[in-house]
């Protein structure tokens, strides 16, 4: 800038905004102009995904099996003090509130979850989760987008929403994808610029560059759902207490959301750090217990809501881990990985299939049992009223007697 | 020619051909042949990026099985990546060798790796950069004996023995014929006659004649004891390599929407003169087609083209060198990370409501000096989390200092009334409609000095969605 310090500046371009009144068309283009969500059955799911590869031998662990304690000879947990569920398997001390769920019929656990030719790469196996592509095939667009695609009719932005500042490949679709809102209200402010919804509603009837109409179009789809999100949330507080930590805050978020009567059919939310090479034992507990807390609060929450019957909870990691410790007291990238769904209405809930097994391993690690891709089409296809095979590709099975 | 016009067209065969131009008083205004035999001309020599990385050989036979020198290793590369990346940055937005830089991201997305170790990366680097202007068979088989490529699909593990094919299906479906042009068996018999390609702890490629299978394969049709180099020439002298090449250079230089007749020319064109890139991309830039309204404006900025013109023309430094990492994780194409070995889907893709919305902050924030926060997700490939230390890592403020003198330079004599034309053609790329010139100038206070004037302009105009195309 040639002349002005930055501060006078500031002060100039308040002004300039300042000045102009901004008329009151907004308002109601936000109320009217959103389309409606098509085909919705009132029943919406929720994604937990822990990143870093969650250790699911030390989450679920299979106190029963001689063969888990030699191969983990300090970082096994004892039988003693795992809290038993059935089939030989346990939770992690950590997760009592998860335990207390699932005493009430609300959790199933999938075992040996995974797909052929597993890739050891974090980044790389969370594109496969995320795209549910095979592990040699590359996809740009991601499952739940592709959902949002299929749905009849136009769809909103926030059918979608993960609580996070970018959003994963997961819920981007060809011509839909989901949105990324850490904080409504800071979202609202920072897609609130006068000039900028002003320049937008020049373009909302505009056809003459498919570029530019393409983003304007987003812009404007962007400006209405944070609209939205601030009008409906604003009245609403959720009442329930959350542990600490951005997490639990997250899904206090959701529940928000979801209590507020927005429209959504999807909410994401992640928890990291699971990347446990080193002193596994209590970094890994100390998750486990955020998570299990976070989530006993948000089942509680949306329960005094009456909305926990129409959600269902998956929670997923990108892989789990070795079966052997390594010399760190940690472990290093392994391959299946047990699976959670959580839910008011599930058919069956407890241990839905066998645990592991250890005897027969592929060098080192374990077998994969379940195909991740058949719990997804399971869901799109009982849960989400989707189309599975058109979203999924069409080799999925489903899976039976599970929601 | 009307000298407006010339310019404009000069605009877009920079913002192409590498990363817009530089506002300077000097600013050359040559014919369309000229300029582009101009950018040829200073691209011809392939001068290597130089960076020294930090010495981790130490680091490197240390014992891995130690926790913290695993961390410290880890450390040593990711300094080492930020080095790589600002160091190609600062090359773009300053190199004469416009063109170079832009073919090198080019192949750099097509050839796609992403390596652990900084050393590597930075080889792999400067072979793309040696070839890229070259011939692509010469290209092909250099990109196909480096190391980093080689361990990124694993041909260190394809022996005779026990074959693994991950680099002949990538070579096939991602680098040379794509997709439905070759079969399953051609895979299988492909990897044969990679085997025993590998590399040394040096960085250097070694054929492990022990490892490699002799034997007779049958690849496309042709019988006979292949190796490596006789299938990569053989993949050359099929047309639909030249096609397949074509039609990515085609997305990437000109148009997301192809047109099928135009690349079929093209590519014709390409595999007479033996794949000879300079030629094709005079070609396409001297097309008359090139610089229609079709084409002209129609390409979204990558978060590359995107952060590397806002340095190329605003002087942009970043308060310290995390910061253009950050930005470029936050909209989506970090310089040597690309997503997967298919790499960056480009176009509409780079867009969703957070990118798009970070995207309109960016460029008047670095321009006004003020800080962008951002949450990132982990990378756990690159950072692993220690305990202890999470969640609240995930926050990044970036900062950076930028420069508006050459731009004032350029527009003080201009009459206020045609401020916001003139400022809309020197930014866009596409016309800026009557109606938003209108409330520009709503939005921009009586009274204000000429020079604060095209300060505040600009900042609007960078914040508006027709800046994110080119």
């Amino acid at each position: 800038m040639a002349t002005n310090s930055r501060r006078e500046f500031i002060k100039m371009s308040a002004l300039a905004s300042g000045m102009l009144l901004v008329p009151n068309f907004l308002h109601g283009l936000d109320r009217g102009g959103l389309p409606l969500l098509a085909n919705s059955n009132g029943k919406r799911l929720v994604v937990i995904q822990l990143s870093g590869g969650n250790d699911g031998l030390n989450t679920v662990v299979p106190y029963q099996n001689d063969l888990y304690y030699k191969a983990r000879p300090t970082l096994a947990i004892p039988a003693r003090e795992v809290l038993t569920l059935e089939k030989g398997l346990g939770l992690n001390p950590a997760m009592e509130k998860i335990r207390l769920l699932y005493d009430q019929g609300y959790v199933s656990i999938l075992n040996s979850v995974g797909y052929p030719d597993p890739d050891r790469s974090h980044f790389r196996s969370m594109d496969i989760w995320h795209s549910a592509s095979a592990s040699d095939e590359y996809l740009n667009t991601g499952w739940l987008g592709r959902y949002l695609d299929s749905l009849s009719g136009s769809s909103a932005n926030y059918a979608a929403i993960e609580v996070d500042d970018t959003l994963s490949l997961a819920l981007k679709g060809e011509r839909y994808t989901g949105i990324a809102v850490q904080d409504v209200k800071r979202f609202f402010q920072a897609t609130n610029d006068h000039f900028l919804k002003q320049a937008a509603q020049l373009h909302a009837q505009d056809h003459t560059h498919h570029q530019v109409d393409y983003l304007y179009k987003t812009l404007i789809d962007t400006q209405q759902s944070a609209g939205y999100l601030q009008e409906k949330t604003k009245v609403y507080r959720s009442k329930k207490e959350y542990p600490n930590g951005e997490f639990a805050r997250n899904l206090k978020t959701i529940a928000e959301l979801i209590a507020s009567g927005v429209e959504s059919r999807v909410y994401y939310a992640s928890l990291t750090g699971f990347d446990t090479h080193v002193r596994q034992a209590s970094q890994q507990a100390n998750l486990l217990q955020e998570l299990s807390e976070g989530l006993y609060s948000f089942v509680e929450d949306l329960r005094q809501q009456q909305e926990f019957d129409n959600t269902v909870i998956m929670v997923f990691s990108e892989f789990g881990r070795r079966v052997a410790q390594n010399a760190s007291n940690g472990t290093d990238h392994g391959t299946a990985n047990n699976l959670f769904l959580i839910g008011g209405k599930l058919k069956q809930a407890g241990v839905y299939n066998d645990g592991p097994n250890l005897q027969d391993l592929d060098q080192g690690d374990l077998r994969y049992s379940i195909d991740f891709r058949n719990i997804y089409a399971t869901l799109l296809h009982n849960w989400l009223d989707g189309n599975a095979a058109g979203i999924l590709g069409g080799k999925t099975q489903l899976l039976t007697g599970l929601i | 020619m009307k000298t407006s016009v010339r310019k404009q067209k000069l605009q877009h065969l920079y913002w192409r051909a590498g990363f817009g131009i530089p506002f300077r008083p000097d600013q050359a205004n040559d014919g369309i042949k000229k300029a582009v035999r101009d950018l040829l001309d200073r691209s011809s020599q392939a001068v290597p990026l130089q960076v020294s990385l930090p010495h981790t050989e130490s680091v490197l036979s240390a014992d891995m099985q130690n926790a913290d020198m695993r961390q410290l290793r880890q450390r040593e590369r990711n300094k080492g990546f930020v080095l790589l990346n600002n160091a190609w940055l600062q090359q773009m937005a300053t190199s004469e060798a416009q063109l170079r830089e832009k073919l090198t991201l080019f192949w750099h997305g097509h050839f796609a790796c992403r390596l652990r170790e900084p050393r590597f990366a930075l080889q792999q680097h400067n072979i793309l950069r040696e070839h890229a202007l070259g011939k692509f068979p010469d290209l092909l088989l250099a990109i196909s004996k480096d190391p980093g490529m080689l361990q990124f699909l694993n041909n260190q593990q394809n022996r005779k023995q026990r074959p693994n094919e991950n680099f002949a299906r990538e070579l096939l479906e991602l680098f040379t014929l794509g997709r439905g042009h070759y079969t399953e068996q051609d895979i299988k018999e492909a990897a044969r006659a990679f085997t025993g390609w590998s590399y040394n702890p040096q960085g250097e490629f070694v054929f492990r004649a022990r490892q490699h299978d002799r034997g007779k394969k049958t690849f496309m049709g042709k019988q006979g004891n292949f190796g490596g180099e006789e299938i990569l020439q053989m993949i050359v002298e099929n047309p639909r390599t030249a096609e397949f090449l074509t039609t990515k250079l085609y997305a990437f230089f000109v148009s997301d929407v192809p047109n099928p007749e135009r690349i079929q020319s093209l590519s014709s064109y390409f595999y007479e003169t033996g794949y000879d890139i300079p030629k094709l991309l005079e070609k396409i830039f001297t097309a008359k087609w090139f610089y229609e309204p079709d084409v002209v404006g129609s390409k979204i900025k990558s978060p590359i083209e995107l952060l590397a013109g806002l340095q190329r023309q605003f002087d942009v430094t970043y308060a310290d060198g995390r910061s253009p990492l950050v930005l470029q994780r936050a909209l989506g194409q970090e310089l040597f990370r690309p997503p997967n070995v298919s790499g960056w889907a480009g176009g509409r893709n780079w867009i969703d409501s957070s990118t798009l919305a970070f995207r309109l902050r960016i460029g008047p924030a670095l321009l006004q000096d003020a800080a962008l926060e951002v949450n990132l997700k982990p990378d756990d490939d690159t950072e692993p989390t220690a305990p202890r230390k999470r969640r609240q890592d995930g926050l990044r403020i970036v900062r950076a200092k930028a420069d508006l003198n050459g731009l004032h330079q350029q527009l003080h004599k201009v009459k206020d009334q045609d401020l916001i034309h003139k400022l809309s053609q020197k930014l866009l790329q596409v016309p800026l409609r009557p109606e938003t010139a209108a409330l520009l100038s709503q939005h921009i206070p009586a009274g204000v000095a000429h020079a604060d004037k095209v300060t505040l302009l600009t900042l609007r105009l960078l914040s508006l969605p027709e800046y994110q195309l080119c």
